[in-house]
């Protein structure tokens, strides 16, 4: 019996991954109705830049992401005011079509830099410590650490959201745009804002991504459908949800490949399509759409 | 406006550049028929990739720019024609002709299933919907251990030197045996483009069409004159299914070597047919055809350059959408009036002065 709550403790430190994975995701989506392919991109993209830094002035991982988050931040917020923002509009297909053209670009634009060798972002002895928990299960401290950020994340950003006029802005702006242009609200620099915001959550998913495991450019469409369904999976417009989200597609994951280490993948994918059927709007769906 | 002045409208759909375009279109589809006579080889597995690019590319535009279907996940269905052919084939023992056509049809009977899983989802997530379910799909091809696993596995000589007809190919051209099966297969990459470029046509130009024509406009408005628009949505995403595995299955029957990487892969199968129908035009039948061409010469001439050739590509995608989102052909089209196609229904009308 114990294998299996093994698993399920590892499926939820796998799901706190996933969820920072996804609150980039859902905060763009909630604010602007942007669905951005090229996230798992970005986010292994915000990996290489660490790892570059880290490099560069001798850092460990987390004084390096620490280094990265004002880049990634300003990253962010060109990539909307420049490019995307371009793209909204009443059209399905522009802003669909331009992140695919960008999660193309920036993997080979990666592969052509860092070639497709395997990275790993080295914290040194934090990365094989771990915590007892009784009756035989320990757990990493990094994976528990990447858990608490997911909460942290999810915290913060329901804090920005509902208790900041920034927050009131992007409420706003989600609820009726043109409402909220009449009220005087610049859409186009929140966008921007928001989309900043989004490229520090996806920098601090980029800094556990690089520790836990090691990672290549190739591997972001998949970070995106991790993200994707655990988005999904929680329900449209609450980040609590998506929390939710990511914990059932890690837990999905880990007892799945409890089965057959052939099934972890598999095993999440199905997850995510069982909910689809049985709750289409998600477990905790907020927004409409 | 008295009611006699219906006098002064004409409806006009066909042109006379369209009239002309049909003529040449059947002289040219005779021509390429005729090419195996005296072309080289190369140039005949060139031709074979050109066509089933320009049939999934016709494939993917009826979902994505007439029926809103954006699809991310249409690898799903050439990766299952491709390995559905390899299982009737090495399993069941059947011409690979003949399981080239029943691979359209098990392909329906997987795509109604998956319809309504992914229609559940709308726009945007509708296509990572899709992309979920071809991972799933090379997932769990991946598990048929008799047909190679993960790792895949070929068509023997003994299955691909069958093929129907090779033996009078041969005698025909006076060939040997590879190239006697290339003609086998330029000849059902020729038929299966054409096929899927009429039965757009087609469909566009029936009651359909212009079913689908008001769902793009307006779901709502659409749906308040009568159009059923999840039974046209999933008609068509089933037929382009069919489709779409029939071309997997020729695509795997060329290549004879298949592995689930390959055969479900999003680059190959449908980022390139994305860019294709984008570069060329969204929501034309001539676009794809543009696209496909231009398609052609970059991977000829720049495939070499690997990264950067896919960098260009993208980029190349990102500034069409947002400076010509019509694509090439819409672009020329609207500044000429060109229609090749004639599906459009244009009102006339005569100057009373």
């Amino acid at each position: 019996m114990n294998v299996w709550a093994d698993a399920l403790i590892q499926g939820i430190l796998l799901g706190g991954l996933y969820a920072l994975f996804a609150a980039g995701l859902s905060l763009i989506f909630g604010i602007m109705r942007l669905v951005n392919l090229a996230h798992g991109d970005l986010i292994v993209l915000a990996a290489f830049v660490i790892l570059t830094i880290a490099a560069w002035l001798g850092l460990d991982p987390f004084a390096a992401a620490l280094a990265a988050l004002p880049i990634m931040f300003m990253a962010g917020f060109a990539l909307q005011h420049l490019l995307l923002n371009r793209t909204l509009g009443r059209d399905l297909l522009p802003p669909l079509l331009v992140t695919f053209g960008l999660s193309i670009i920036i993997e080979n634009g990666l592969l052509e830099l860092f070639s497709a060798d395997s990275q790993r972002l080295r914290a040194g002895s934090i990365e094989t410590a771990s915590v007892s928990l009784g009756g035989g299960v320990a757990v990493g401290v990094i994976p528990l650490l990447t858990l608490a950020s997911a909460i942290g994340v999810v915290l913060a950003l329901n804090l920005v959201f509902y208790r900041t006029s920034l927050g009131r802005a992007f409420r706003a702006t989600a609820d009726d745009l043109e409402i909220a242009q009449l009220m005087g609200i610049d859409f186009s620099r929140i966008f921007s804002v928001a989309m900043g915001l989004a490229f520090i959550v996806v920098t601090i998913a980029a800094l556990y991504l690089g520790m836990r495991a090691n990672f290549d450019p190739t591997i972001g469409p998949e970070r995106l459908l991790y993200a994707f369904e655990a988005v999904i999976v929680g329900g449209l417009g609450s980040f609590w949800g998506t929390l939710c989200g990511g914990i059932i597609i890690g837990v999905a994951q880990t007892i799945g490949a409890q089965l057959d280490p052939e099934w972890q993948i598999l095993a999440g994918h199905l997850a995510f399509l069982v909910v689809l059927v049985l709750r289409p709007r998600g477990l905790f769906p907020r927004a409409t759409d | 406006m008295p009611p006699a002045a219906s006098a002064h409208y004409r409806i006009e759909r066909k042109t006379p550049a369209s009239y002309a375009a049909a003529g040449a279109a059947c002289v040219l589809v005779a021509v390429l028929a005729a090419i195996p006579g005296f072309a080289g080889r190369n140039v005949v597995e060139e031709l074979i990739f050109v066509y089933y690019m320009l049939a999934l590319a016709q494939c993917w535009n009826l979902l994505a720019g007439y029926a809103g279907l954006v699809s991310i996940g249409q690898q799903a269905f050439v990766g299952l024609g491709g390995y559905l052919l390899f299982a009737l084939t090495i399993i069941a023992g059947l011409d690979p002709l003949v399981a080239i056509l029943l691979c359209g049809l098990i392909a329906a009977a997987f795509a109604l299933p998956t319809a309504l899983v992914v229609f559940r989802l709308r726009g945007a997530y509708f296509a990572i919907g899709t992309w979920v379910v071809a991972e799933v799909y090379r997932l769990g091809f991946a598990q048929f251990k008799r047909l190679g696993g993960g790792t895949g596995t070929s068509l023997g000589p003994e299955i691909t030197n069958q093929v129907f007809g090779i033996e009078w190919i041969k005698s025909l051209f006076d060939v040997r045996t590879p190239a006697a099966r290339d003609i086998i297969s330029y000849w059902v990459a020729l038929a299966l483009a054409a096929a899927t470029l009429v039965l757009v046509y087609l469909i566009l130009r029936s009651r359909r069409g212009l079913a689908l024509g008001a769902i793009r406009d307006s779901e709502d408005a659409a749906e308040s004159v009568g159009v059923d628009y999840f039974r046209v949505k999933l008609g068509i995403y089933v037929i382009t299914a069919v489709a779409t595995g029939m071309i997997g299955a020729l695509i795997y029957l060329q290549n004879a070597r298949i592995s689930p990487d390959a055969a479900f892969s999003v680059l190959n199968w449908t980022a390139y047919v994305i860019f294709i129908v984008v570069i060329g035009g969204i929501g034309t039948i001539e676009g794809p055809i543009v696209g496909t061409l231009v398609f052609y010469l970059m991977q000829r001439y720049l495939a070499s350059f690997g990264a950067w050739y896919l960098i260009v590509l993208g980029a190349l995608a990102i500034a069409v959408m947002l400076f010509a989102p019509k694509g090439l052909w819409g672009y020329a089209a609207g500044r000429y009036g060109l229609a090749l196609f004639p599906i459009r229904r244009r009102l006339l009308v005569k100057n009373q002065d």
